[in-house]
């Protein structure tokens, strides 16, 4: 996707052929959402989920990662307060692609705005905003299609499947899946590390988190690496690979797919400018 | 059946929400200071690789206090990573990782 947005609406291909295109992207994106929500329901039954608290944290927080994340703070038994401070900073990036939409839903009603946000992840962003690109204008059925179809209804039932599959497996550690959680959070913390200062946050993060685990322990260890990371790759000074912006990362946290996010934001920044114009 | 982390799913979905309706619902709202956006952009990446780092070098003693272990599963880890840094598919890293540890253990080398 590159190059600008058509200035006139529907100068692109027409609606039937753009949603057709969305839902080949979508599917897509879905079965990379099955993939990981049965790894997730898999890793939660491991730190001691039951099937109602897996399904709940799938529903109503609805965010892979900071979801992952919250096993291992549970794991490490760490209590509540932390767990939802880190999890409002580990969100927090979503606030970029909410107002990167905003300009563009302004005619929508208020409470269907209010339901868009509930499913608005990185994967609900980037399929919604490469369609608005495609077709040259906001199609809002086009936003649940890849919302809810793409990543919340697959995202769901594969936790469930992971968590009610995980009980058949009689030792998961004898079939490496202890492994699944750390590997998916470094994966995860690699994917959003595309420059020099987000690696040096990741490293940072992990230096002071091991430390801090041995000598008071994983559950301070792990905050303190969380939060003291950033403020040691900020005292860095910019370099030529490092932009610096407020752009986000090209990659997700649902599904692992690789998505030009930055680039779908200034896409959908386009689009806004035309609809307030 | 517990439903004790019900509550903790609702207190994560409260501080989750407002991240993304807040533009929506109210634009403007967004418009945090470079250096806050900075800091936000970077938390996620240290928070995620520090409990990869906890979760696969950290272990409980014998004694209940934490020690260093440096086994299979930090290969299985830096597979993943290389594998996620190469071609960009996370899912495929977790395959890798979690058949390097299996293979491992299953003959006897871990």
């Amino acid at each position: 996707m590159s190059g600008p947005v058509p200035h006139e609406a529907g100068s692109g291909p027409n609606l039937r052929a753009a949603r057709r295109q969305l839902l080949l992207d979508t599917a897509g994106i879905a079965v990379s959402a099955v993939g990981f929500g049965f790894v997730f329901g898999l890793a939660a039954r491991n730190a001691g989920y039951s099937v109602v608290e897996a399904g709940a944290m799938s529903v109503i927080g609805f965010a892979g990662a900071a979801q992952f994340a919250a096993v291992g703070y549970v794991s490490a038994g760490l209590p509540w307060a932390p767990i939802v401070v880190l999890t409002l900073f580990l969100n927090a990036r979503h606030l970029l692609y909410s107002a990167s939409l905003a300009p563009s839903l302004r005619s929508v009603p208020f409470l269907q705005r209010a339901a868009m946000a509930h499913v608005l992840t990185d994967e609900a962003f980037a399929l919604a905003a490469t369609h608005f690109r495609r077709l040259g204008r906001v199609d809002v059925p086009g936003y649940w299609i890849g919302a809810v179809v793409g990543v919340f209804i697959p995202w769901n039932l594969a936790t469930l499947a992971g968590v009610l599959l995980g009980g058949v497996i009689p030792d998961p550690s004898r079939f490496g899946l202890d492994v699944v959680f750390p590997a998916a959070m470094a994966g995860l913390a690699l994917g959003l590390s595309t420059e020099r200062r987000e690696v040096t946050a990741a490293g940072a993060g992990a230096a002071i988190g091991v430390v801090l685990s041995l000598l008071i322990g994983p559950a301070v260890g792990i905050v303190a690496g969380g939060l003291l990371g950033p403020l040691v790759a900020m005292a860095l000074p910019l370099g030529s690979g490092d932009g610096g912006g407020p752009a986000v990362s090209p990659d997700s946290d649902v599904t692992g797919v690789p998505v030009d996010l930055a680039e779908a934001m200034a896409d959908v920044a386009g689009l806004g400018d035309r609809a307030s114009s | 059946m517990s439903t004790q982390l019900v509550l903790l799913a609702v207190l994560m979905a409260a501080v989750t929400y407002p991240s993304r309706a807040l533009p929506l619902l109210a634009p403007g709202i967004e418009r945090l200071p470079p250096r806050a956006l900075l800091y936000l952009r970077l938390v996620g990446p240290a928070v995620l690789a520090s409990l990869a780092a906890a979760n696969s070098l950290v272990v409980k003693a014998a004694d209940g206090t934490p020690a260093l272990h440096v086994g299979i599963e930090v290969v299985g880890v830096v597979a993943c990573a290389a594998l996620v840094a190469w071609r960009r598919n996370l899912f495929l890293g977790l395959v890798a990782a979690v058949a390097i540890v299996a293979v491992a253990r299953l003959t006897g080398i871990a």
